[in-house]
Order: structure tokens, then C-alpha cells, then sequence
């Protein structure tokens, strides 16, 4: 049986060690260096310059998480505060199915419906608006539950001294409930975060992929996932290399952002038991 | 009255959720079920998908998600099996776990990269349905451990001193007692996974393919659903029809094949004969 544990941290290794493996002749000479200094993306050139693509993922994350957060937190907000009985489980159960929505129907949807409205203010449409705004959709279940679960663990008793010094409902909940779970709410946050940097197909199909920096919130961009899903199907020799950095580098930043989430969870839980 | 501002503000954040929601839902089941039909399902695709059905498509999907399960099942249960029951040493049961969450962490594109070196060319499978399940395997197998883990791990210890008192092997103790008690775990674990392996697009671009022909055989190249709905949208002028055809279609087998599931194991624990 010992056995099986040695299979995972296997695949690990194995995950990690082809990653390497196929970009070793970019890492080896140091030309990967060159990612963050040069400025075109020109890889049949030699030039990858993916300071752009990195710029659109993160502007992409932040965009969506803006969106997401405030409504992610007044759904939480609802269903602790607001909602009972069957109006609660089935606001719940409704947060589930979206969360069980593919990926790839959210960006379906988005170019079809959101990206022709878009475009009637400023074309083409496909923008980082219209990502940013399929994204939000995509982790809002998740912020909204995690916030959920953390607003549900604040101490009772907190809340009832609340009330107690007759603070407004709103007050209870904006100075007291939420303050009080904000290391959950930002795990969620750090959660989502990382599922937003990582998906693919959303970015793919409503976000342009043209390889510029974000100017404008209607401006096309291309993110890195969409970078590895657009070109890994030609990409030959130091191309193909340059797509497993880029592929190792976004492993590496969705693996510090869950190391923060589960650090952030831990310390909330310690808190909310003393 | 700011309180009734605020509450006010709630509501409406809450009904443009709801009506987004409804908007998406509504939208794939209007668009799709004018495209829906039985001819849609039992015929192939015709000019690059435009017209004609998605029988070849659903038979991949189908392929790559029994291979991934196949595989993922029975590994998955034995390794919680283990982590939860059988390792002494605390220390290595704590790496092991950190180690899954890491895995649990991957975004699924580097899966799809990680696949593509390893299955397709160093295994020499090239671009094939093996490739696509194998991958998907190494996927979602470290969350389906570690629901599983979860599981078994929160059935009360009194549970397992009776059982072991009663003189029952250590064996029986697991398969009668824990796995029975572990079992809605145990489904949340699958029905995350089936759901997670259907819905999956970025892994498999670049490890099961695109062709849209029927598969002989599980090395053939093929194109699984939510494939074929990117292709549809992305690559295809005129394919949005059939492309909400295929998203109705792909979120009804979610469905179904959770209910399966569901069902199956139920039906398992019910024969194996065990009291809860």
C-alpha cells in the first residue's frame, strides 16, 4: 500500500521533471531571461518577449476578482444574514450548478452574447472587459461559498454583543461579521484567484489574443494559458520550449497563491477557536 | 433607512446573479434544443460540423472518460485507503498530502503540456484517446483522494474499535465498515471528477487531438465533446448552432452521469450488505 503514496509524489516528480525536461534548452543558457527584457512575442524569430502575456493574465485575474468579490461577498452576505429555509438551498443550490457550468460553455456564451454587446460600444468586443466579466462568473460560486463558510464560523457571540449595542444591520455586517471573517473571505480570494490565472478556455475564447499590453478595457489580449493552447499545436525547438516555461511559470504562481490561501485558512481557524 | 439601502443593494446584487445565471442556462437550452434531435446524436458531422450529428464525438468523450476513470478509481480509494488507515508515520502522511494538494493546484493547460511530453511522445501513444484518459487521470486524481481521504478519515474510531473487537479482520473492518460509512464522501469525490473530466477542454487539445471521425480504437486520435464546442465556436464560421447543441448535450450527460454514478454506488454498498 506504501506503494501508492510513492505513485503521487511519482507524478509529481514526473509533472515537474517533463516541464523541465522540454524547457531545459531555454533555462540551460539563460535565454529565458530574455521573456521578461525583450519586448516582441516573434518566437519563429527567436524573439519571446512575454512580458505582454503575463501582463494580460494578471490584468485578466485582477479584473475578474474586482467584479467578483463584491458581488461573491453580497451572496455570502445573503445567505447568512438574509435568506432561510428553501429561499437558502436553492440560492445554494444555484451557486452549485454555476459552479458546475463548463468552462468552455461560460466562453461559448461570452463570445455569442456578451462579446456582440461589447462590441456595440467599441469593437471588436473580444476584450479584456469580456473576460474579465466571464471570468467573475466563473469564480464567483467560489468566492461566495468560501466567503459563506467563513461568515458562518464568526463567533455568535460577537454578532449578539452586536446587536446588543443596537448597530444598525448593515453596520453589524460591514464593521463586525465581515471584518471578523476576512481571513477566510481571502483565502476564497486567493482560491479564485489561482483558478482564474490558470483557465484557459474562458481567456481562449473571449479575450482577442492579440499579443499587446492592456491598454484599454476594450482592448484584445492575450493571456499565457491562451498563448500555450494557441501555438503548442505548431511550435517546434525553442518555441515549444518557451511555451513549457511559460507553462512552469504559471504553475509556480497558482502554487504560491494556494500555499497563501491555505496558510490564510489555517491562521482564520486558529483565531475563530480561541 | 441606510439599513434598507443596504438590504436593498443585497436584493439587487442577488437578482442580477440570478438573471445572469438564468440568461446562460436560458440561452444554451433555447439555442440548444432547436438543434437537438436523435438524428443529432446517432449521425457524424458534416462539413466540419456545421450540420449533421455528434455520434463520433459523444463514443470519445465517453472513451477518455472510462479510461480516466478506470484508472483513477481504484488507485484513488486505495491511496485514501492508505493515507487515512495504514500510515503510521505521521510526518510522511502529511507530505503525502501537501504533495496532492501541489498536484490539486496544477492548472489543467500544464496538465495538457505535462501529458503531451510524457504520453504522447516519450510513451510514444501520440495523440490518442489513451493519452487524452491518461492525462485526465493524473488530473483528477489528487482531488479524488483527497475527498476520499477526508471521508474515511471522519467515520467515528468508535466504528473501527467494534469492528475490530467483534474479531473482524482488518480487510473486512475497511470494506464493511469504513468504505459504507465513507460513501457520500466517496461520492462527492466521483461526481467532482466526472464532473471536472467532461468538462475538460485545455488538457486534451494537445494530448487526445481534434479528428471528428468514429474511433476504432482507444490509439486513435479524437475529439471529445467540450473540444469539438471550442472548435465549433473558435475555428468554424456558422458553427454556433451546433455548438449550443453540443453545450446542452454536454451539460445534460453531466448531469446524467452524475445520477449514474450516484445510483451505481449506491447499489454497490446496498449488495455488499452493510447496516448504517
Amino acid at each position: 500500500m506504501g506503494a501508492l503514496s510513492f505513485v503521487c509524489a511519482a507524478l509529481l516528480c514526473l509533472i515537474l521533471g517533463f516541464l523541465l525536461y522540454e524547457s531545459w534548452s531555454l533555462v540551460a543558457d539563460g535565454r529565458w531571461l530574455s521573456f521578461f527584457s525583450q519586448t516582441g512575442w516573434y518566437p519563429l524569430e527567436g524573439l519571446f518577449g512575454m512580458t505582454p502575456m503575463i501582463f494580460a493574465s494578471l490584468v485578466l485575474t485582477f479584473g475578474s476578482l474586482v467584479i467578483a468579490l463584491p458581488v461573491g461577498l453580497a451572496c455570502a452576505i445573503f445567505l447568512e444574514f438574509y435568506a432561510k429555509g428553501w429561499v437558502k438551498k436553492s440560492f445554494q443550490s444555484l451557486l452549485n450548478l454555476l459552479a458546475g457550468i463548463p468552462s468552455v460553455v461560460l466562453g461559448l456564451w461570452g463570445l455569442t452574447e456578451l462579446v456582440p454587446l461589447i462590441g456595440q460600444i467599441k469593437a471588436p468586443g473580444t476584450s479584456v472587459l469580456a473576460g474579465a466579466v466571464v471570468l467573475s462568473l466563473m469564480i464567483l460560486p467560489t468566492l461566495a461559498l468560501t466567503s459563506y463558510a467563513a461568515l458562518t464560523s464568526v463567533d455568535r457571540s460577537i454578532l449578539a454583543g452586536a446587536q446588543a449595542l443596537g448597530l444598525t444591520q448593515k453596520t453589524q455586517i460591514l464593521a463586525i461579521a465581515v471584518p471578523a471573517a476576512r481571513s477566510g473571505i481571502m483565502s476564497g480570494v486567493l482560491l479564485a484567484s489561482a483558478r482564474a490565472l490558470g483557465e484557459t478556455m474562458v481567456v481562449l475564447m473571449v479575450a482577442g489574443n492579440v499579443v499587446q499590453m492592456p491598454s484599454s478595457l476594450f482592448a484584445p489580449v492575450r493571456a499565457l494559458t491562451a498563448n500555450i493552447a494557441l501555438e503548442m499545436a505548431y511550435a517546434l525547438g525553442g518555441h515549444r520550449a518557451s511555451l513549457y516555461v511559460s507553462g512552469l511559470l504559471l504553475t509556480i504562481i497558482v502554487w504560491i497563491l494556494a500555499y497563501l490561501a491555505s496558510y490564510l485558512f489555517n491562521k482564520g481557524r486558529t483565531v475563530s477557536h480561541d | 433607512m441606510i439599513d434598507r439601502a443596504f438590504s436593498l443593494g443585497i436584493y439587487a446584487i442577488i437578482a442580477l446573479v440570478i438573471a445572469t445565471f438564468g440568461w446562460i442556462i436560458g440561452d444554451v437550452i433555447i439555442k440548444g434544443i432547436s438543434v437537438v434531435s436523435w438524428e443529432f446524436l446517432i449521425s457524424e458531422p458534416e462539413d466540419a460540423g456545421r450540420a449533421g450529428g455528434i455520434a463520433p464525438i459523444l463514443v470519445s468523450t465517453l472513451y477518455v472518460l472510462i479510461i480516466a476513470l478506470v484508472i483513477a478509481l481504484p488507485l484513488g480509494i486505495s491511496a485514501a485507503i492508505w493515507l487515512a488507515e495504514f500510515s503510521q508515520n505521521q510526518s510522511h502522511t502529511l507530505h503525502v498530502g501537501i504533495i496532492l494538494d501541489v498536484l490539486a493546484g496544477v492548472p489543467s493547460i500544464v496538465y495538457g503540456l505535462f501529458g503531451n511530453a510524457f504520453f504522447c511522445i516519450y510513451l510514444g501513444l501520440g495523440y490518442s484517446l489513451l493519452s487524452g484518459g491518461l492525462t485526465l487521470a493524473c488530473m483528477i486524481l489528487p482531488v479524488f483522494i483527497r475527498t476520499c481521504e477526508s471521508g474515511i478519515r471522519s467515520v467515528q474510531s468508535d466504528w473501527r474499535l467494534g469492528g475490530l473487537a467483534l474479531g473482524m479482520r482488518r480487510s473486512v473492518v475497511i470494506w464493511k465498515i469504513l468504505l459504507p460509512a465513507a460513501q457520500p464522501a466517496i461520492i462527492a469525490g466521483l461526481i467532482l471528477s466526472i464532473g471536472r473530466a467532461t468538462a475538460e477542454t485545455a488538457a486534451l487539445l494537445f494530448t487526445s487531438g481534434y479528428v471528428d471521425r468514429m474511433p476504432e480504437s482507444i490509439f486513435d486520435s479524437a475529439r471529445v465533446l467540450a473540444v469539438h464546442i471550442y472548435d465549433l465556436t473558435m475555428n468554424v464560421t456558422g458553427g454556433d448552432e451546433t455548438a449550443y447543441g453540443s453545450a446542452l448535450i454536454l451539460i445534460v450527460l453531466i448531469i446524467l452521469l452524475n445520477t449514474l454514478a450516484q445510483g451505481f454506488i449506491d447499489s454497490w454498498f446496498k449488495r455488499s450488505g452493510h447496516y448504517r
